[in-house]
């Protein structure tokens, strides 16, 4: 199951962390979790599923580039962490 | 008369409460997250506080017991259909209907209607649609907004829309079918042929008279405009100090009655020579007064912006926030003014509730 961390500025939304997920990408890591924590998902995605700009993703250490990131596959013990860019601060 | 003020500012929203001595800060909510607009809907007593998270998007919240709780409300969104594929940048207008209908502007220029105070939203696309909407450009954002919604209190399928820039546009059958409004405005940033076109004005602000709503009035980004009919025909006015600016408030009764707040010009939006000052007209634009007492007088950069003035249903009281966080208020209809002592964010917004 790949681990799923969310930064501390989506505590209101997601009230724990890390959320275990089992899925092929992120996407459906993702989607995953919003399953559990619906609120989330207009805080990390916008209305067209995209991710959001200023929102900015790692799996398994690596920043991956925000209009790829949500396609990029997982292995079964991928760490992926949602974090907030600081170009958006 | 209004006892408490909204003040949304870059990092969160301050209530603002009325007592003997005085406007003294009652209470903060968001701390540290951008409230770029709240509006308090005098039907149901509800607060709307509009947010735009950095990071995490634009968001609404709505609270039942006047500020003490919020919940979060739906987010307007656009459809996965809509044309040009938008995404919603920021709420930057709310309105309530009689018959309870809540309207909201935003960036891009969307109006959405909710009919369940904010558990949910439904594009306007009669207006969305509109052939002009591709010659509407963006003003102070990247894309155009609406700023401005004027609901009829005496009928509740009659709207006004302001856009920057996208000027005026007026529906009589509750976003149905959309007449553009802007015959008078003209635009000087735009190449001589192009600037009666009703698609490309910037009413920066617009706001009517609520005793008598055919009474209207514009900040526009190159003048001062008032209509007497409701918008078909916008007559310039020529205040003092600038007709540059972005806030307007009118009198709610006398139709003769509004506020301005000048800033030096498109190229320099700060005060006049540093000095801080209102326009306030009584009779109907024919001539003004420049109100200063309270107001700080040299060295002042404060910018108010479209959002920034209001006046309260006496019409005695109004309140001003400024982009460097300044915040006054005069229970005189704006003949001296108190300084908040409160060392504010950026003020997007102030409204009376």
């Amino acid at each position: 199951m790949a681990q799923v961390y969310f930064t501390a500025h989506l505590r209101a939304v997601v009230s724990r962390t890390p959320v275990e997920a089992e899925a092929a990408d992120v996407r459906g890591a993702l989607c995953g979790v919003f399953e559990i924590f619906p609120q989330l998902q207009g805080y990390v995605l916008d209305e067209r599923e995209a991710l959001r700009r200023h929102v900015c993703i790692f799996v398994d250490g690596i920043r991956l580039a925000n209009d790829k990131a949500l396609d990029a596959p997982l292995q079964r013990t991928s760490e992926v962490y949602v974090m907030q860019a600081l170009s958006g601060g | 008369m209004a006892d408490r003020v909204l003040v949304s500012t870059r990092k969160g929203l301050f209530v603002f409460r009325r007592s003997a001595p005085g406007w003294e800060m009652d209470s903060t909510h968001f701390g540290g997250a951008p409230v770029t607009l709240s509006f308090h809907d005098a039907q149901t007593g509800a607060l709307y506080a509009a947010l735009r998270h950095g990071h995490f998007g634009p968001k609404l919240h709505r609270s039942d017991d006047g500020g003490r709780d919020w919940i979060e409300a739906a987010t307007p969104a656009f459809p996965a259909d809509a044309d040009g594929k938008p995404t919603l940048k920021q709420v930057w207008a709310f309105a309530a209907a009689k018959n309870g209908t809540l309207w909201a502007g935003a960036i891009p220029a969307g109006v959405f209607k909710s009919e369940d105070r904010g558990a949910s939203w439904t594009l306007v696309e009669s207006l969305w649609n509109v052939p002009d909407r591709a010659r509407w450009f963006g003003g102070g954002y990247d894309e155009a907004g609406v700023h401005s919604i004027v609901c009829d209190p005496r009928d509740a399928d009659h709207v006004l829309v302001g856009i920057s820039c996208g000027g005026v546009w007026e529906t009589r059958d509750a976003g149905n079918s959309w007449q553009v409004r802007t015959n008078g405005m003209y635009a000087v940033y735009a190449p001589p042929d192009e600037k009666f076109d009703p698609a490309i004005q910037d009413p920066h602000r617009m706001v009517h008279c609520p005793a008598r709503p055919e009474v209207m009035w514009i900040q526009h980004h190159n003048g001062v405009f008032r209509s007497a009919d409701g918008g078909g025909e916008w007559q310039e006015l020529h205040p003092p100090v600038s007709n540059f600016g972005f806030a307007v408030a009118a009198h709610p009764a006398r139709t003769q009655t509004a506020w301005f707040v000048p800033a030096h010009s498109d190229q320099r939006r700060e005060p006049v020579d540093g000095r801080v000052v209102v326009n306030r007209t009584d009779d109907g634009g024919k001539s003004f007064r420049v109100l200063t007492h309270g107001l700080p007088q040299e060295q002042a950069y404060d910018l108010v912006y479209r959002h920034g003035l209001a006046v309260d249903e006496s019409g005695d009281r109004l309140a001003m926030g400024s982009t460097t966080g300044g915040l006054w208020f005069s229970g005189d209809g704006g003949e001296s003014w108190a300084m908040s002592a409160a060392r504010l964010p950026p003020i997007y917004a102030v409204d009376f509730a």
